[in-house]
C-alpha cells in the first residue's frame, strides 16, 4: 500500500510495523508528530503497545532500558536537547546491551533557540555505543526503523536512525507500506537472551572490577564490529522481501569519478541532482552518501573512495575546535591507505542550524575543491562570511 | 509482645543472603531482608546508585535472591515504570516492581522520575531508605539531612541550616493510593506495611528510616534504638497516608519523649548549641501538630483512580 506521509509518520509507521511493545517518549520540536500519531495507533488499538507519557527524555530512556531489560521490544524518538539530556542513559542502554530503537530528528542545539536540521545532536552521541543511521527519504526512514529493530536484536545493541528535521520530518513524500504479514516474517518477537525474570532471577549492572569491566567493553566494540556484517544481512533479507536496499555507503555515478561528494542524510538528495547535471555535461563527478556512521564503514569507503583524486565531504555538524565530523572520520579512515590511492579531502561545513543547502552550494563546494591546489588545513565555511 | 510470637509474625522465607558489603550496623540490609520477607520472591527490585549498589555486592556476586536491575542515580522510578509496562505487556500481574532507592536518589536527583511515576499513579512500589545524606560518597549533605547536622559537606561552623524535606507531605500532595513510613525498630509494623502495600495497584510509597553509624557518628550496636528514640521523640512520626488525603498515625499515642537524647547519641549533633536543640525541639512539636492537624482534616479521595 502506498501512502503519502511525512517522514515523522514514517517512523510512527516503522514501529508500528515491528510491533513497538513499550513506547517511552517527551514531546520535542520537531519530533511531535512521531509521538502523537504514535499515542493515535496505541489509542486505537492499531498497536499493542503500552506508550508511557513521562516528564522528560531522561526518564524516555530509563523505561526504554527498564522494558528492554525485562524482555520487552522499546522504542522512543527525540531531538537535540533531548537527545542532549538523555546522554548519561545512552550509554547506560548500549552497557546495558539493551537492543533499543530510537529515531532522531537531527535539531540544532541551543543556545540560540533554533528548532531546524543540524546533525550535531546525534554526532554528539558518537561515543554512546549506539548504531548510527542516517536517512535521506521517508521511504528509507520506515524501512530503516523496522530494520532496525532486527539489527538491535541481533547484536545486542540500541540502534539510533537519524533524519532531518523539517527537511524529511516534516515533508511529505510517498512512502510504500509493506504488509503487516511480511514484517512479521522478517521481524518475529523479540527473544532476549537475558531478562529480568522471577523464574530465574539476575542481577544487572552491579559494581565491577577493572577486570571484568574492561572485558565487557570489549564485548561492546567486538558487537559493534559484528554490526557490520549483520546489517549488510539485514539489508539483503529486506531486499528479497521488499525490493529495496541503501547499503551502509552507496556509491551514486561513482565510476571513474575524478572528484567525489561525500553527504548524509537529505544534502544527497540535492547533491544527486549536482552529480546528475555535472554528468551530462560529461564532468567526472560522483557522490557517496554515507548511511551509516557507527559503527563507521571503513572498509566500504576505502572502496567507494580510494581512487578519487579529490574527496569534498559535506558535513551539516561541527566539532568546535576541529571542524565536520564525517570529514574527519573520513580522513582517519583512509589515511594508511597506498599515497597513489588516497585522495584528497576537503571538508565543508555548511547548513548549520537548518541553512538551506541549495544546488549552488554543491556546485560551489565542487568548485572551491577543484581550485584547491591541496586541502586546506581546516574545513572550509560555505555560505557565512569570516 | 513475646518474642515467639513476633517470629510468628515475620515471614520465614529469606530472600537475602547473609554475605552483603554494608558497613558493620547498619540498618539498610536489615530493612532491606524484612520488606523482602513481606514481598516475596515475585519481586523485581530496581536500584539507583545508593549504598545498596555496593551492599548487593560486586558481579558474580549478588545478596539478593531476586531480579535485580542497578540503574542511573536519578532514574528509579523511571526504570521501574518501564519493566512495569514489560510486565503488562507479557501479561504478569503477579510481579511486584520494587525501587530500592536511598534519600539522595529519592528526594535529591531521582525526585523529578518519582514525581513523574507518582502522577502517572504507576503500579510500582518505591521504597526509600533514608540514612540522611549522601553516605555511600562520603556523608554529605541531602535534602533529607535534618536542621543541624554535621556532613562533610556541612561542616560544624556552617551545620545543615534548613529543615528536612517533607517528602511524604511532598508524595501525598501527588494523591497516591498509599504512603507510609517505618523503621527496623518496629519490625512488625514495618511487615505490615509492605504487606498492606503489596496488596494495592498503583504508586506506593515507603519511606524507611535508616540510621547509618558512620555517617551520624554512634557505635555500630545502636542503629535500632536509634530508629526507635528517633520515632518516640517524634522526629520520625510512624503513620500510613492513604490517597493522599486519610492521614492515620500508627504509634502508641504517648507523647513524645524530648529530642535531646536522641540527638545527643550521635557525633553529628554534638556541636549544638541549647538553644539550637530547643529550636529543633519546637520543630519537631510543630510538624506533629501539623500530622495531627492533617489527620483530623482526613477526608474522601479528592481524586478518582
Amino acid at each position: 500500500m502506498k501512502k503519502v506521509m511525512v517522514g515523522n509518520h514514517a517512523v510512527s509507521w516503522g514501529a508500528r510495523l515491528s510491533r513497538a511493545e513499550v513506547i517511552a517518549a517527551y514531546p520535542i520540536t520537531p519530533q511531535t508528530q512521531v509521538v502523537e500519531e504514535l499515542a493515535e495507533m496505541c489509542a486505537d488499538g492499531r498497536l499493542a503497545a503500552r506508550f508511557l507519557k513521562v516528564e522528560s527524555e531522561h526518564s524516555a530512556m530509563a523505561a526504554c532500558i527498564g522494558a528492554s531489560a525485562a524482555g520487552a521490544r522499546a522504542f522512543t524518538a527525540t531531538s537535540s536537547q533531548g537527545l542532549a539530556l538523555m546522554h548519561e542513559l545512552l550509554h547506560w542502554a548500549s552497557g546495558g546491551r539493551h537492543p533499543i530503537v530510537m529515531a532522531d530528528i537531527n535539531r540544532a542545539l541551543a543556545p540560540g533557540w533554533n528548532i531546524w536540521t543540524d546533525q550535531s545532536d546525534s554526532l554528539s552521541q558518537r561515543d554512546t555505543g549506539w548504531i548510527q543511521l542516517y536517512c535521506e527519504t521517508n521511504q528509507e526512514v520506515l524501512d530503516t526503523t523496522i530494520m532496525a529493530f532486527k539489527l538491535a536484536e541481533t547484536v545486542d545493541l540500541p540502534v539510533m536512525l537519524v533524519l532531518d528535521a523539517f527537511y524529511l520530518s516534516h515533508t511529505a513524500e510517498p512512502v510504500d507500506i509493506p504488509d503487516q504479514a511480511a514484517v512479521d516474517a522478517f521481524l518475529p518477537p523479540r527473544r532476549a537472551r537475558f531478562k529480568l525474570d522471577v523464574a530465574d532471577p539476575h542481577s544487572f549492572g552491579g559494581l565491577v572490577r577493572p577486570d571484568s569491566y574492561i572485558a565487557m567493553r570489549l564485548q561492546l566494540q567486538q558487537a559493534m564490529d559484528r554490526a557490520r556484517d549483520v546489517f549488510e544481512r539485514v539489508e539483503t533479507e529486506w531486499e528479497r522481501r521488499f525490493g529495496r536496499k541503501y547499503g551502509a555507503v552507496e556509491a551514486y555515478r561513482a565510476e571513474d569519478a575524478e572528484l567525489l561528494l561525500v553527504t548524509s542524510g537529505t544534502i544527497t538528495s540535492t547533491a544527486r541532482f549536482t552529480v546528475d547535471r555535472r554528468r551530462e555535461r560529461g564532468e567526472p563527478v560522483g557522490l557517496v552518501k554515507v548511511k551509516m556512521f557507527r559503527p563507521f564503514p571503513v572498509e566500504p569507503l576505502r572502496v567507494a573512495l580510494g581512487d578519487a583524486r579529490q574527496v569534498a565531504v559535506v558535513d551539516r555538524n561541527l566539532s568546535p575546535g576541529r571542524g565536520g565530523i564525517f570529514a574527519e572520520e573520513i580522513r582517519a579512515a583512509l589515511y594508511d591507505l597506498p599515497s597513489e590511492r588516497r585522495p584528497e579531502i576537503f571538508g565543508y561545513v555548511v547548513g548549520l542550524g537548518g541553512g538551506d543547502v541549495t544546488p549552488a552550494t554543491i556546485d560551489e563546494i565542487i568548485e572551491r575543491t577543484r581550485a584547491g591546489a591541496a586541502p586546506e588545513r581546516e574545513d572550509l565555511w560555505v555560505g557565512v562570511s569570516p | 509482645m513475646s518474642q515467639v510470637m513476633i517470629a510468628d509474625r515475620i515471614p520465614p522465607v529469606e530472600l537475602m543472603a547473609s554475605g552483603h558489603l554494608a558497613c558493620p550496623g547498619c540498618a539498610a540490609p536489615l530493612a532491606m531482608r524484612l520488606v523482602l520477607k513481606a514481598m516475596g520472591p515475585e519481586t523485581i527490585v530496581v536500584m539507583p546508585a545508593c549504598c545498596w549498589s555496593v551492599i548487593a555486592g560486586p558481579w558474580p556476586q549478588s545478596s539478593l535472591k531476586v531480579p535485580l536491575y542497578h540503574t542511573a542515580f536519578e532514574t528509579g522510578a523511571a526504570t521501574a515504570s518501564g519493566i512495569r509496562a514489560a510486565l503488562d505487556m507479557r501479561g504478569d500481574r503477579d510481579t511486584t516492581v520494587m525501587v530500592w532507592a536511598g534519600d539522595g536518589g529519592t528526594f535529591d536527583i531521582g525526585l523529578q522520575a518519582l514525581s513523574g511515576a507518582a502522577e502517572r499513579n504507576e503500579d510500582i512500589l518505591y521504597c526509600c531508605y533514608d540514612n540522611e545524606a549522601y553516605m555511600n560518597t562520603g556523608v554529605q549533605r541531602s535534602s533529607a539531612t535534618p536542621r543541624g547536622a554535621w556532613t562533610s559537606t556541612t561542616p560544624a561552623g556552617h551545620p545543615q541550616a534548613s529543615p528536612k524535606k517533607d517528602i511524604v507531605a511532598v508524595l501525598a500532595a501527588h494523591r497516591i493510593p498509599y504512603i507510609a513510613t517505618a523503621t527496623v525498630a518496629y519490625p512488625l509494623d514495618l511487615i505490615e506495611k509492605v504487606t498492606r502495600a503489596k496488596s494495592i495497584r498503583g504508586t506506593r510509597f515507603l519511606h524507611i528510616l535508616s540510621p547509618c553509624p558512620p555517617g551520624w557518628k554512634f557505635s555500630d550496636e545502636a542503629s535500632i534504638d536509634l530508629a526507635r528514640m528517633a520515632v518516640r521523640c517524634g522526629v520520625f512520626p510512624l503513620l500510613e497516608i492513604e490517597d493522599g488525603v486519610r492521614w492515620q498515625l500508627t504509634m502508641n499515642g504517648e507523647p513524645p519523649e524530648p529530642v535531646e537524647p536522641y540527638l545527643r547519641r550521635q557525633g553529628r549533633f554534638d556541636h549544638l548549641t541549647p538553644d539550637q536543640i530547643a529550636a529543633i525541639q519546637s520543630e519537631v512539636l510543630a510538624r506533629l501538630q501539623w500530622i495531627e492537624r492533617q489527620v483530623e482534616g482526613s477526608g474522601p479521595a479528592v481524586v478518582s483512580r
